[in-house]
């Protein structure tokens, strides 16, 4: 049996603070990104113009379809390349594998947020659609003053849950040696081979976190739920 | 875009590149394999004890879930492979003393088996409460006992039911094995990686990744769906048809 000694946590503190605030701004960026993409998405998915519908539902089911780590090593290779096509530079533009990952969550968490909303316009009786356009709305007026907003609230919780578990998966980022939470973390425990400090005390914040949110999250569609 | 890199060969002297992606593909198959087992034994009971009248099961079943829920699943990787053997020491001196890549294995098959199960146990869990409640008082009224119940009555129909939830999860099961490459076991995603670097041509040899788990999510969810027909109640949820 070994003797645990957690003070390793306890002098890292700052900088494991650091690494926090990234992975919180990491959510915060994909979440909010992800959604005003993921939207964009929906609508082409559901768009009557076959082609639009056609491309937007093949990159929501490629991201879909392999797993989150392949999709930020695709990145991490294909942004630097893409940014030198843009530019005309000479070589790959590295830009760090922190604005990388945005980049990447960002993109591949709209595939994700795209389905949730897709599901949230399809809930919306056609009635209000046709009432819109009787109306004279335009489609972009019938979506953002009519169908969205609706869309949008009824679909807060699974957004929202949707985000407990981006708040988890920012975590890989660890793959391309970013350092958040967990990237902190690790750096601490390999330096100071303080393995199993280190990792319980993460697993221990992620769980108190977590737990606590989608805590919140069930307790607020049962509000919503009685308000509609 | 050449492909030809893959058939080169290796400096490791140990055959082409291809073959490197074939052995990674095997580790993929071997964990998500395994682990789908354990993970769809330990689900189904978790999820059917969360739906007895006994509280102190409906407890345990919801601690589960919640531990196994609220944790990344790096961490969770992390915590077997570094952690839990520091407390077992027969296990870690088993680690030391075997090859690294059976201790990766074993971390590997257990984290992703029981993260897999608590997610499994959420759908059974939901599958049997989404039963009319007439189903079980007619089971009780027919004088079944609570197990009986469970085994002729509820339990049929519920599996039946959460079969298309289940297709996704075996779906995230696959993806998820990718994370095995942080404590260092050489699945798909892991191989894929060493090609590039390698070779610098990282292109083709994520281009060849991703191809193979589009088709393992294509394969996954065709053999799911032929399960969904062969166990289809005529007559009942979207069966029969």
């Amino acid at each position: 049996m070994i003797s645990l000694d957690f003070s390793v946590v306890r002098d890292s503190l700052p900088y494991l603070w650091k690494g926090m605030q990234y992975t919180l701004q990491l959510t915060a960026t994909s979440a909010i990104g992800g959604l005003f993409f993921g939207t964009l998405l929906a609508m082409a998915r559901l768009s009557s113009m076959k082609p639009v519908a056609w491309l937007a539902s093949a990159y929501v089911n490629l991201m879909r379809s392999i797993p989150l780590v392949l999709v930020i090593f695709w990145f991490f290779f294909l942004v630097p390349v893409i940014a030198q096509t843009i530019t005309g530079a000479e070589r790959p533009i590295q830009i760090g594998a922190e604005r990388t990952a945005i980049i990447t969550f960002i993109l591949f968490e709209a595939a994700y947020f795209c389905e949730i909303m897709r599901a949230g316009i399809q809930s919306i009786p056609r009635g209000q659609v046709h009432s819109a356009y009787a109306l004279g709305l335009t489609y972009g007026q019938s979506m953002r003053l009519v169908i969205l907003p609706q869309a949008f609230r009824n679909m807060i919780p699974v957004l929202l849950t949707q985000t407990i578990i981006l708040f988890q998966d920012t975590s890989l980022v660890y793959v391309i040696s970013a350092t958040d939470f967990v990237g902190a973390a690790a750096k601490i425990a390999q330096r100071d081979s303080r393995l199993v400090e280190m990792y319980l005390f993460v697993a221990a914040v992620y769980f108190v976190i977590c737990y606590t949110l989608s805590f919140s999250v069930k307790r607020l569609q049962k509000k919503i739920a009685v308000i509609r | 875009m050449n492909f030809d890199v893959l058939f080169q060969q290796t400096p490791d002297g140990d055959g082409a590149y291809w073959q490197w992606i074939v052995q990674g593909l095997y580790w993929t198959l071997a964990i998500s394999a395994v682990a789908w087992v354990i993970a769809m034994l330990l689900g189904a009971v978790i999820g059917t004890i969360r739906t007895t009248g006994n509280a102190w099961l409906v407890r345990f079943g919801n601690a589960w879930v919640e531990l196994f829920r609220n944790i990344p699943l790096l961490v969770q990787m992390f915590l077997w492979y570094f952690v839990i053997p520091e407390f077992v020491p027969p296990l870690k001196a088993w680690m030391i003393s075997t090859e690294p890549l059976y201790a990766q294995y074993l971390a590997a098959v257990l984290c992703l088996g029981l993260f897999t199960s608590a997610r499994i146990a959420e759908q059974v869990r939901a599958g049997i409460q989404s039963l009319p409640r007439g189903q079980r008082a007619a089971g009780m009224a027919v004088g079944l006992t609570q197990p009986q119940v469970y085994r002729y009555v509820l339990l049929p129909m519920a599996f039946r039911i959460v079969i298309p939830p289940l297709t996704s999860e075996t779906m995230n099961l696959i993806k998820n094995s990718s994370i095995a490459l942080t404590i260092g076991l050489a699945e798909l995603t892991f191989r894929s990686r060493e090609i590039g670097e390698y070779t610098f041509r990282f292109f083709e040899a994520f281009t060849a990744a991703t191809l193979i788990y589009l088709v393992l999510a294509m394969t996954a969810n065709r053999v799911m769906a032929w399960v969904e027909r062969r166990t289809s109640v005529p007559g009942f949820i979207a069966g029969g048809k």
